[in-house]
């Protein structure tokens, strides 16, 4: 029971990391591309980790709490990031398919405006 | 005085759960010295925090995480869904959400639970910060999606946050 | 059973960082390989994570945290070099 909770949760992570990437590649401009990866990768190593504590935990030494730290941590990082690259491209006009705000375009060409 | 004893209530026992995680141990001594540190940081750092935060409802962030959870599982399988489904079958949008939080931790909470949930990444704030650009992956109608990250997300962070 | 999901799960984490090289090598544009870079250190969270299981030893999640840490930095960096021209003002 125990050992196929974790292949489960050992499988859908590894799932949702490989959606992640295949986004990555498949997607058609950038801004589409930023989904996959700032989600489904996410989550998918999330759950690694917790098989991974899940794991660490039965082996009858003691507790393992360590992985949370790691998966608090990506789960606070990962949209900062999203954020920034989304911004980043913004600012360069990158490709996108769908338009950008002009409210965008307006304020960004004013360097005291940018933060 | 209190600004001494306790100088960041949040983020104290934040650091002493970290420290607890990290030495991956429970025993008297790391608490001790968690404890310790997650008073001697914050004192450390504490030009760095201009204005004190609280959180008025307690109840209401413990139910906002949990739909933030839920909402995080689900977005996840809509957009494996998309990815899998390929490019031709999204169609990608940028809307504007104008904001009623004010504060920087308020503005900031909004705009990473806009990207961990449904489809939508946020993009940009205004200058003036009164409107957050958020894209989304697959918008058939912006109003909605607009009247659902405001109801959402933003109303219970109101709350929790700046209630006045 | 928990051997195979391993082992499959290493194959598809395997996949993924090649998809994600890909894109590192290929992206049009400097977003693009930010993002392409930035996955890539998740993914190799991931990796790690797998062998700790696979070999049974937590000795690997120092190392995790500390890409984890670096990646995230290094990220925020790029970015601020793409957005302002410079990293420190």
């Amino acid at each position: 029971m125990l050992e196929a909770t974790l292949s489960a949760l050992i499988v859908m992570g590894a799932l949702f990391i490989f959606i992640g990437s295949l986004g990555l590649v498949r997607m058609a401009d950038f801004h589409t591309r930023l989904h996959g990866p700032t989600k489904a990768t996410t989550l998918g190593v999330g759950s690694l980790l917790i098989a991974s504590m899940i794991h660490f935990s039965t082996q009858g030494n003691g507790v393992s709490f360590h992985e949370l730290i790691v998966t608090l941590f990506l789960f606070i990082t990962a949209p900062v990031s999203a954020h920034l690259l989304s911004k980043a491209a913004l600012h360069l006009r990158v490709k996108s398919l769908a338009p950008p705000p002009e409210l965008v375009g307006r304020t960004d060409s004013d360097p005291d405006l940018v933060q | 005085m209190m600004r001494w004893l306790l100088p960041h209530p949040i983020l104290t026992p934040l650091l002493v759960l970290i420290w607890v995680l990290l030495a991956n141990s429970v025993s008297p001594g790391t608490i001790l010295l968690g404890v310790l540190l997650g008073w001697i940081i914050p004192l450390a750092t504490m030009r760095f925090w201009p204005d004190r935060i609280y959180v008025h409802k307690p109840l209401l962030l413990a139910r906002f995480m949990l739909v933030l959870l839920y909402d995080i599982l689900v977005s996840n399988l809509a957009v494996a869904w998309l990815i899998l489904s390929g490019p031709r079958h999204s169609e990608p949008a940028f809307v504007l959400v104008p904001l009623e939080l004010r504060s920087d931790l308020g503005i900031s909470m909004l705009a990473s639970t806009i990207s961990m949930t449904p489809g939508t990444v946020s993009s940009w704030l205004s200058p003036d910060r009164r409107t957050l650009v958020v894209h989304g992956l697959n918008v058939t109608d912006p109003a909605a999606l607009v009247e659902t990250i405001k109801r959402r997300y933003e109303a219970p962070l109101l709350e929790i946050l700046e209630p006045c | 059973m928990l051997s195979t999901a391993v082992t499959l799960a290493f194959a598809l984490v395997a996949a993924s960082l090649a998809l994600t090289l890909w894109r590192l090598l290929w992206g049009p544009d400097k977003p693009d390989r930010i993002l392409a870079l930035d996955t890539l250190y998740v993914n190799s969270i991931a990796l790690l994570v797998l062998y700790g299981i696979y070999l049974n030893t937590a000795l690997y999640f120092e190392a995790a945290i500390l890409i984890a840490m670096m990646g995230f930095l290094s990220t925020v960096a790029l970015c601020k070099y793409l957005l302002r021209g410079d990293i420190i003002e």
